[in-house]
């Protein structure tokens, strides 16, 4: 009866049909399922984001398997690497370029909070520059943490709207 | 060889500069005069008894409250005879930028190491071909390494670059298109 | 009839670009399809390594220090705490030496490994790549083994290393090395006789010795153009000159010559390696006797007062360094790198600086890829196997 109660409050109140959340269910697996990131490897975590792609940890069985060289053609940038004050406007015209829907994961300590290097020459985050969906912390992390950042955003966009 | 020998080899070719050897641990290391540096590494590069053909690397270190307040290092390597030598030259102060000449004429390879020195201490080579900032970005004030410039700097991240050419240029840039295409 | 109008392009191989091996930037002026002139722009990865160096301790610098070219880490490390123990007068142990060797030659090859893989994939043979990070990650197993860490071990320490060697670490190493010469014959049997690689890398970017010498190149740069430097016979450290080993050498120049100049070290690696290992014993001194340096171990520390308070001062305060500088070069994957370090006597140093072999290859690729193709541009920076790390620091 309560169930019943709350249908029609659903109806009235002009939500989302039966019909629609279905549908935008399967355009978010569709998006998480088949994330392409773009290459934006720029420092020492660039070599795990490779080792990440290659056959031991395999991220193509995640749906992440063609790193684009074009941003026009990708859906995540991985921010792998410490971001210098000189790149970060190449960095900000890169993430302009990348067509919606689109997310950055943060890998690493200097791309999410500077790490270990506080100094003149270093963004402290790369958050000042884009928005960030999920922080990946490692010095650099195992390749194993990043396919588990890869796996939240993965949850995360099944959490969110269309 | 040592510093002495090294400095006795010179003597005879470069008569009236006053060298110093230096104190080191590892290899010889000889204080020059800014005002004979090229000619000293010509010779440098040219003795045989000598001949430094491979420049490895120019920095330089700040020694703030003491004056001259920078020390310009050389490393130089001889594969034919199997030598080190590290060359110092003192410049500058407090209140004075220094100045050094350039030793591109000798070896090429000093041409970028000499442009991060300028960057990063604001010692000016004097004949330098193309003394710009290298490592920092263009529009950077201060040079980073000097010692009193600060390690932690609190700054907005700068996410765009600014044009390169002013407005009339690129009104003028897009009319001169325009005119060329209806020819 | 309208005239024919020419003028040269400028093309502009950005920072983010999939084949600059990190974050270099090429302005190109062409041709047609020649290059005219080019103009790298670096500092897109400058992170002031050197000025955070000085506010720290000289045994925080350690990490620090690897960070620089991130593929050869403890090749950094080896050369900063090389310079250290010059300024401080300490004397290894040979165990502490052959150690040291070892794992030096293990970094070689994991750099090589990468080079090799990268290279190939932009030449064209993408497969490559898995092939050679596939036998690093059994590198990076002997890493973890070691220190816990897959990348950055920060393995090597002033005074000697940081602990002993693990149980296992022989057989782990041993059954590396039995595996690795058939998989380098495997990479070769891949590239060295396929004609397209052939046609891709010969007479392309050809460098001449007294060019490369003149730019400052020394390392497989100047071997693939004739010269036979190597810092580990001419300058031998950490007991080099007791290791029974070739230096590959080749004549032409261009970019295949550095190819095989680069997987005959490997080779060469593989050599030396085992000679180390057989000088290890699987457990004995790890550190030099010094005091000041190195801390006690640990159950003198909770038994004794004086080991509690030397421990205590290594850790809070450091140690000093007599005033003075150093500069000990070291033969790292992509040729010499040495630290010049310059001490004021006190706990921290007073300038670190890394002589960085990429900064000068960079400097000397316009006049490699002069008058060259834009295709060759790729496998030009490929063979120089330039590390952005290691150019900006």
């Amino acid at each position: 009866m309560t169930a019943h109660a709350h249908a029609h409050d659903h109806a009235h109140d002009g939500e989302l049909g039966f019909i629609t959340t279905r549908l935008e269910w399967l355009i978010q697996w569709a998006r998480r399922s088949a994330i392409w990131p773009a290459q934006f490897g720029l420092a020492c975590c660039a070599i795990e984001m490779m080792s990440m792609a290659t056959s031991r940890y395999d991220v193509a069985r995640f749906g992440a398997e063609v790193f684009r060289g074009s941003p026009r053609q990708s859906d995540l940038m991985i921010v792998a690497g410490r971001l210098s004050r000189k790149m970060a406007p190449a960095m900000r015209r890169v993430y302009d370029q990348m067509p919606d829907p689109k997310w950055v994961i943060s890998m690493g300590a200097c791309a999410s909070v500077g790490g270990v290097f506080d100094n003149y020459a270093i963004v402290q985050g790369v958050d000042q520059v884009v928005p960030v969906d999920v922080y990946v912390p490692g010095c650099p992390p195992r390749p194993e943490s990043l396919i588990y950042g890869l796996v939240q955003l993965q949850q995360k966009i099944a959490r969110s709207r269309a | 060889m040592d510093a002495t020998s090294i400095i006795n080899a010179l003597a005879s070719l470069m008569p009236d500069v006053s060298y110093e050897s230096g104190q080191s641990v590892d290899f010889a290391t000889i204080y020059v005069p800014a005002a004979s540096l090229v000619e000293t590494c010509r010779a440098l590069r040219d003795t045989p008894s000598l001949r430094l053909n491979v420049l490895l690397e120019v920095t330089a270190a700040d020694y703030l409250p003491r004056e001259p307040r920078f020390e310009i290092v050389y490393h130089l390597l001889s594969i034919p005879n199997r030598l080190r030598l590290r060359v110092k030259v003192r410049v500058g102060s407090n209140e004075v930028d220094g100045v050094v000449p350039t030793v591109q004429s000798v070896w090429p390879a000093a041409g970028w190491p000499e442009r991060e020195v300028w960057d990063m201490f604001g010692i000016v080579f004097a004949g330098h071909t193309d003394l710009r900032r290298l490592l920092m970005p263009e529009d950077w004030e201060g040079h980073p390494a000097r010692k009193d410039y600060p390690v932690q700097i609190r700054k907005a991240a700068q996410t765009y670059e600014p044009l390169e050419v002013t407005q009339d240029e690129f009104k003028a840039n897009i009319e001169r298109d325009r005119q060329r295409r209806s020819h | 009839m309208a005239e024919l109008r020419t003028e040269t392009m400028t093309v502009n191989m950005g920072p983010q670009h999939p084949s600059t091996h990190g974050v270099l930037r090429l302005v190109l002026e062409l041709d047609g399809e020649t290059i005219k002139s080019c103009m790298p722009t670096i500092g897109y990865l400058h992170t002031g390594i050197e000025k955070t160096a000085e506010q720290k301790k000289w045994q925080q610098v350690v990490p620090l220090v690897e960070r620089m070219d991130y593929l050869a880490a403890q090749s950094n490390s080896l050369a900063y705490v090389l310079g250290v123990e010059k300024l401080l007068g300490l004397e290894m142990p040979q165990r502490v030496k052959d150690i040291r060797v070892l794992i030096a030659e293990l970094q070689r090859m994991a750099s090589h490994l990468v080079w090799i893989g990268t290279h190939a994939m932009e030449i064209g043979a993408v497969s490559m790549l898995f092939y050679a990070i596939r036998e690093r990650e059994l590198l990076m197993n002997i890493n973890e083994l070691v220190a816990g860490f897959r990348f950055f071990p920060s393995y090597f320490r002033v005074g000697g290393l940081r602990e002993d060697l693990p149980r296992g670490f022989h057989e782990a190493v041993n059954a590396f090395l039995d595996r690795f010469p058939g998989k380098i014959d495997e990479f070769e049997g891949l590239l060295t006789k396929n004609d397209m690689f052939l046609h891709r890398t010969q007479g392309v970017g050809v460098i001449t010795l007294d060019e490369a010498l003149a730019w400052g190149l020394v390392g497989p740069i100047a071997r693939g153009s004739g010269a036979d430097y190597d810092v580990r016979r001419y300058f031998p450290y950490s007991g080099y000159e007791t290791y029974q080993f070739d230096v590959p050498t080749a004549t032409e120049g261009d970019v295949f010559a550095r190819y095989r100049v680069r997987v005959e070290e490997m080779r060469q690696s593989v050599r030396i390696a085992r000679q180390a290992l057989q000088r290890i014993s699987p457990s004995g001194s790890w550190a030099c006797d010094d005091p000041r340096v190195v801390p006690p171990p640990k159950d003198k520390v909770y038994t004794e007062m004086e080991a509690l308070i030397q421990h205590f001062l290594i850790y809070s305060q450091g140690f000093t360094v007599p005033a003075g500088d150093a500069y000990v070069p070291v033969e790292g994957p992509r040729g010499e790198h040495g630290c010049y370090i310059v001490s004021d006597g006190t706990n921290r140093p007073w300038r670190v600086k890394m002589r960085p072999p990429s900064f000068m290859a960079i400097q000397a690729l316009p006049k490699i890829i002069e008058n060259g193709m834009i295709a060759d541009v790729i496998a030009v920076i490929g063979s120089t196997d330039v590390v952005m790390g290691d150019c900006d620091r």
